[in-house]
C-alpha cells in the first residue's frame, strides 16, 4: 500500500519532464496500473501461497548442488567460490584486444573472453571481398595462428580460462588456441575454458553459418570427441540461449529452444558412441538475464531441472556432474538503450543480480555505451566494476538460491518448465531440432515474439524508460571509434603470414582436409595439421564447403 | 489495413528492407518489414548478408520506391556510401533511402550529407519509419 502510494506520488512527480498528455505516456500509464505480466506476457496473479507449490515440491525443490540442482549446481555456491566475471572482448586487431584483455585481468577479471569479428565468425579471411569495411568492427580479426598467437601475448594458458564465442568455424579456432598453448608449452589437456559452437542456434538466431546444417552438426561432434579424448579442462559447446532471447524470444522460448538445442547435441555425441557421462560434464549453457527479474530467476531454475531430469532419464546419465547444468550469463544488450545512455547501468546490475540470483557459474556485464558502439574502457570499468559491488557488498552470495521456496518464484520456475516441454512436444511433432530449425519454425517463433513485443513498446503496454516513457534532452556520451586503418594493418599481417609460409605444405594440408571432410574421419586433426603449417581459416573453409557446400536462408518475416 | 495507393501510378508503395554486411541481427529489419507490409506497401526482404551489388540489383529489378537499409556491424561507412555509388552509377535516383541500426550521432550527419534522407537508430518507434518512408516517398512523387 506504502509503495503503491509512493509510486503514485513518484510517477505523479516525473510525469511533467516526460511527455505530457502525449497519447503514448497516457496509454502507457495506464497499462502499467491495469496489467500484470512478465515482459514475455505471462500473467502474474495478485498473490502467491502455499497451494502454489505444486506436485512434490520438496523433491522439485531440493537442495543446493543434489539433483534435480533447481537450487543450484553446488552445495556452498559462491560461498565456496565466486562466480567468474568475464567481460566479453575483442575489437579491431590482435594487438588492441589483447591489450584489453591484460587491463581486463589487472582490473580483477577473472577469466578471457573473446569475441570475433564479422568475417572471422563467417569463415572469411580479411582480405576477403566480403571482408570489407567489417575487419576488426564486432571484435577481433583472428586469420591464422599467427593472429592467435599475438592475441594471448604475456597471457599463460595453462593459468587463465579462456572463452571463445565462435560458431560455425569453432574447430579451426579451437585448432589454433592448442597450438599456442604447445607453443607456450601448455599440454592441451590443461587448457582450460569454452568454445561457443552452439551451430543449431546459428541458424535459429545469430545467423553466422558456413555450412549446412548436416555437416555443421558432423563438425560439431568431431569437437566434442576430440575434446572427450584430449581436453578434459575445456567445454567444447556452450549451448546458447543468449541469441536466441536477443532475436525477440520470450523467456520460454529462450529456455525451451535452448535445452532442445542441447539435447540434439547430446544425440549426436550418444550416436557417435562417446559415452554420455564421457562427455556431457563438460557441456555448459550461456543464458540471457533480461530485465523482468523474476521470470530470469525462474528461468534457470527451470533449466537446471529440466536438464538434470532428461540427462538423467532419457538419456542415462550415471553421474550427477553430467545432469549438473552450469551457466553463462551475460545481461541484455537488447534492453540498453541508445536514450540516456548511463539508466544501462541500472538496467545492467539488476539484470546482473537475477544471474546471480538464479545461480550463474560465469557472468559478463554490458557497458552502458553498448546501444552505440562497442563499449569504451571507463564504461567496460563500470560494468565489470556492478559485478564487484554485487559480489562484495550486497550480501547476496552469503547463502544458496535465497529466493529457493519462495511461492512465487517456485510457480513461475513450473510454470516456464511446463512451457519448455509444450515446445519439446511441438518441436518432436515436427522431427526433432534439425528439422525443425530446417522448416524454420522456431525462426518463426522467434519472429512472431519479437513483433508482438514491438508492438507493446509502440503502444506503451511495455514501458521503456526514457524510449516511450521519461523521455529526455539527448545526452552525449564518449564513443570507441575502430580506426578503419586498422583493416589495412590486418590485411598486410595476412599478406606477410601468406608470403612467408611454405604453400606446398599448406596446399598438401587443404588437400588432407578436403579427403578428410569427403569421408568420415574427425575433422579436428586435419584442421590442426592445417593450422600448423600457417593455413588461414578462409582457406581451410573454403576447402570443406568445396565438399560440403553453403547455406542460404529462406528468409521469413 | 487498406493499401497505401502512390499518387501518381495508383500502385502500392515497394521497399526493400536489405541487410547488408555479414552480421546477422535481423530482429530489427524483419520487425521494420512486417510493419511496413502491414500497413500496406509491398515489402521485398533480401534476406541477410547482402553485399552492395546484390542490394542494388533487387531495388532496380523491384523498381522499388523506397530503401531501408539495416546495419549493426559497424560497417555502415562503408556499405552505405557504396549501395550509393551503385545507384548512381546505374542512374538510379528516385529512391528513397533511408537507414536503421546502431548509428553513432556523427555518423548520421555524413549519411544524410550522402543522400540518405533518414537514419533510425535503436529506440525509434515503428510508426515513425512507416510515417516517414510513405510520406518520404509521396512527397517525391508529387
Amino acid at each position: 500500500m506504502v509503495a503503491a502510494l509512493a509510486a503514485l506520488l513518484f510517477r505523479d512527480a516525473m510525469e511533467p519532464t516526460s511527455t505530457p498528455g502525449t497519447d503514448s505516456a497516457r496509454k502507457a500509464a495506464e497499462a502499467a496500473d491495469n496489467e500484470f505480466t512478465t515482459m514475455s506476457g505471462k500473467p502474474i496473479k495478485a498473490r502467491y501461497g502455499p497451494e502454489d507449490l505444486t506436485g512434490d515440491a520438496d523433491v522439485k525443490i531440493g537442495e543446493p548442488g543434489q539433483y534435480p540442482f533447481t537450487r543450484g549446481p553446488y552445495e556452498s555456491m559462491y560461498r565456496g567460490r565466486n562466480w567468474t566475471m568475464r567481460q566479453f572482448a575483442g575489437f579491431g586487431t590482435v594487438e588492441e584486444t589483447n591489450e584489453r584483455f591484460h587491463y581486463l585481468l589487472d582490473h580483477g577479471q577473472t577469466g578471457l573472453s573473446t569475441a570475433f569479428d564479422m568475417p572471422t565468425l563467417m569463415g572469411y579471411d580479411s582480405d576477403h571481398p566480403r571482408s570489407l569495411g567489417e575487419v576488426g568492427r564486432e571484435g577481433v580479426a583472428v586469420d591464422s595462428i599467427d593472429d592467435m598467437e599475438i592475441l594471448f601475448q604475456g597471457i599463460p594458458l595453462g593459468e587463465v580460462s579462456t572463452s571463445m564465442t565462435i560458431n560455425a568455424p569453432a574447430a579451426i579456432l579451437l585448432a589454433f588456441y592448442v597450438l599456442v598453448g604447445e607453443k607456450q608449452g601448455v599440454a592441451s589437456e590443461k587448457l582450460a575454458g569454452t568454445i561457443q559452437t552452439d551451430i543449431l542456434k546459428e541458424y535459429i538466431a545469430q545467423k553466422e553459418w558456413c555450412f549446412p546444417v548436416e555437416p555443421a552438426m558432423r563438425l560439431v561432434t568431431d569437437m566434442v570427441e576430440y575434446c572427450t579424448d584430449h581436453m578434459p579442462r575445456w567445454h567444447p559447446i556452450s549451448i546458447s540461449g543468449y541469441h536466441i532471447r536477443e532475436a525477440g524470444a520470450t523467456a520460454a522460448q529462450e529456455l525451451a529452444f535452448t535445452l532442445k538445442d542441447g539435447f540434439t547435441y547430446v544425440e549426436r555425441a550418444i550416436e557417435r558412441g562417446i559415452d554420455v557421462d564421457a562427455f556431457a560434464p563438460r557441456l555448459s549453457f550461456f543464458f540471457n538475464a533480461h530485465i523482468d527479474f523474476f521470470e530470469e530467476i525462474a528461468k534457470y531454475r527451470a533449466a537446471r531441472r529440466i536438464w538434470a531430469r532428461e540427462l538423467k532419464e532419457t538419456y542415462g546419465a550415471k553421474k550427477p556432474e553430467s545432469m549438473r547444468l552450469r551457466f553463462h550469463t551475460q545481461t541484455a544488450g537488447v534492453s540498453l538503450t541508445a536514450q540516456q545512455p548511463l539508466n544501462n547501468i541500472v538496467r545492467t546490475a539488476i539484470e546482473a543480480l537475477a544471474g546471480v540470483l538464479g545461480g550463474t557459474q560465469s557472468l559478463h556485464t554490458n557497458s552502458f555505451d553498448e546501444a552505440l558502439a562497442l563499449p569504451t574502457e571507463e564504461a567496460v570499468r563500470v560494468a565489470l566494476r556492478t559485478q564487484q559491488i554485487i559480489a562484495d557488498e550486497t550480501g547476496v552470495t552469503n547463502t544458496p538460491d535465497p529466493l529457493g521456496g519462495s511461492y512465487f518464484v517456485e510457480s513461475l520456475t513450473d510454470e516456464l518448465e511446463a512451457d519448455a516441454y509444450d515446445y519439446f512436444r511441438r518441436i518432436d511433432d515436427l522431427g526433432g531440432m534439425v528439422e525443425a530449425v530446417r522448416q524454420n519454425f522456431p525462426q518463426r517463433e522467434i519472429g512472431e515474439a519479437a513483433f508482438d513485443f514491438q508492438r507493446r513498446v509502440d503502444d506503451g503496454e511495455f514501458t521503456i524508460v526514457g524510449v516511450n516513457r521519461y523521455q529526455t534532452e539527448e545526452e552525449e556520451v564518449p564513443l570507441l571509434h575502430i580506426d578503419p586503418a586498422l583493416e589495412t594493418k590486418q590485411v598486410e599481417r595476412l599478406a606477410a603470414t601468406r608470403a612467408k609460409r611454405d604453400s606446398s605444405q599448406v596446399e598438401s594440408a587443404l588437400a588432407a582436409l578436403k579427403e578428410a571432410a569427403a569421408g568420415d574421419a574427425n575433422l579436428m586433426y586435419p584442421i590442426l595439421d592445417a593450422a600448423r603449417v600457417h593455413t588461414t581459416e578462409g582457406e581451410m573453409i573454403e576447402a570443406m564447403q568445396e565438399v560440403f557446400g553453403t547455406y542460404t536462408e529462406t528468409p521469413v518475416f | 489495413m487498406s493499401a497505401v495507393a502512390e499518387p501518381k501510378t495508383g500502385r502500392k508503395i515497394r521497399v526493400v528492407v536489405a541487410k547488408p554486411g555479414l552480421d546477422g541481427h535481423d530482429r530489427g529489419a524483419k520487425i521494420i518489414a512486417r510493419a511496413l507490409r502491414d500497413s500496406g506497401m509491398e515489402v521485398i526482404y533480401t534476406g541477410l548478408h547482402q553485399t552492395p551489388e546484390q542490394i542494388v540489383e533487387t531495388v532496380i529489378q523491384e523498381d522499388a520506391d523506397a530503401i531501408g537499409v539495416s546495419i549493426l556491424s559497424g560497417a555502415h561507412m562503408t556499405l552505405v556510401p557504396r549501395i550509393l555509388e551503385l545507384l548512381k552509377a546505374e542512374g538510379v535516383d528516385d529512391v528513397l533511402i533511408t537507414v536503421g541500426g546502431t548509428i553513432p550521432t556523427r555518423d548520421i550527419d555524413d549519411l544524410k550529407a550522402m543522400g540518405v534522407s533518414g537514419v533510425f537508430t535503436p529506440g525509434s518507434p515503428t510508426d515513425d519509419i512507416v510515417d516517414f518512408i510513405r510520406s518520404g516517398v509521396q512527397r517525391r512523387e508529387i
